[in-house]
């Protein structure tokens, strides 16, 4: 279960997080506890896997060059295929979504030619097309994840 | 963005540490004073670069299991009125307008909806479609399986050789498909 402390620091600090010399002293003020009480519980949420940290969303494409990845793979090679796409390290994500489509990655590389040869060289490797859906906008002003908590 | 830019988002890419003056800590691995850690944080801030900068959770274990992208076809003179309508909507994570590919996939519009499970996942791309004003448009919801790789191998890499610059990568594809 979680505290009304955890649950008011997993809701309310998802963006509005101190950048000050003390950030958890300045939450614990606002919340009306100790120091030591915030701390201690954003220790139990990390150590619970809750959080994955306390730090930056970066916005996506400012730095090297990027795209969603599409295959379509018949059910009886899938695994073989997913297999080799996870094994490039230019590969971050790589998940079985259910559609004809069934194969979905983000591919990574430090430039346009980099993120290129690296999806030809899928194609080429597993014998299958691979279709490339790069981000042309983004729509969503990232204010954190809203949760419901019970 | 300075060489040291780059070093500060590569440091606090795994979270800030969970000491009392977390800044001053990153500030020592960096060889440079807590002031210059907050002030290079919040103009990163201020520019866009880091779009948030707080608790990022982990949906899937608090009970978020149900994870659907759907795919839109709109047309292209109203894609971005439609995006901007989507990404207002709370339960709405993360919308992107990519390339339609002909006739084989259509789609032009993606968005990402978590819940606790399917069936109120699709409550609420029912609600969405009705208050957005996408009922005329072909669609589709793409439940995720099996994840075979959820985080590169230049994100844990980081202490064995790897750049900044491609920590930074890594991490903006790991936000891009977790948040």
């Amino acid at each position: 279960m979680l505290t009304s402390l955890q649950k008011r620091l997993l809701n309310d600090y998802q963006q509005a997080f101190p950048l000050s010399s003390r950030p958890f002293r300045d939450i614990a003020e606002q919340l009306g506890v100790a120091e030591h009480d915030v701390l201690t519980a954003l220790r139990e949420l990390s150590d619970r896997q809750m959080i994955s940290r306390i730090g930056p969303v970066i916005a996506p494409n400012l730095i090297g060059s990027s795209s969603l990845v599409a295959m379509a793979i018949p059910d009886d090679d899938l695994e073989r295929v997913a297999g080799l796409v996870s094994r490039y390290a230019e590969i971050n994500h790589n998940y079985e979504r259910e559609n004809r489509f069934n194969l979905w990655f983000v591919a990574v590389g430090d430039n346009d030619e980099h993120l290129q040869s690296v999806i030809t060289d899928i194609e080429r490797q597993t014998g299958y097309p691979a279709m490339r859906l790069p981000m042309l906008a983004d729509y969503f002003i990232n204010l954190g994840f809203d949760l419901n908590l019970p | 963005m300075d060489s040291l830019d780059f070093q500060l988002i590569a440091s606090v890419q795994q979270g800030l540490p969970l000491v009392e003056q977390p800044y001053a800590l990153i500030a020592v691995h960096l060889g440079t004073s807590e002031t210059s850690v907050i002030e290079r944080l919040a103009r990163l801030k201020a520019h866009g670069l880091i779009k948030r900068w707080g608790v990022v959770v982990k949906h899937r274990e608090l009970g978020y299991r149900a994870n659907a992208m759907i795919v839109i076809d709109v047309p292209d003179e109203q894609v971005a009125e439609a995006g901007a309508r989507l990404s207002r909507q709370p339960c709405v994570n993360l919308c992107y307008r990519r390339p339609r590919q002909g006739e084989i996939w259509p789609y032009n519009l993606y968005c990402m909806i978590h819940g606790t499970n399917r069936d109120i996942v699709l409550q609420q791309w029912a609600e969405l479609r009705q208050r957005c004003g996408l009922e005329a448009y072909g669609f589709d919801v793409l439940f995720s399986k099996r994840c075979f790789k959820q985080r590169g191998a230049l994100y844990g890499r980081r202490n064995n050789g790897l750049s900044s610059r491609q920590t930074a990568e890594a991490l903006v594809e790991h936000d891009q498909q977790e948040v």
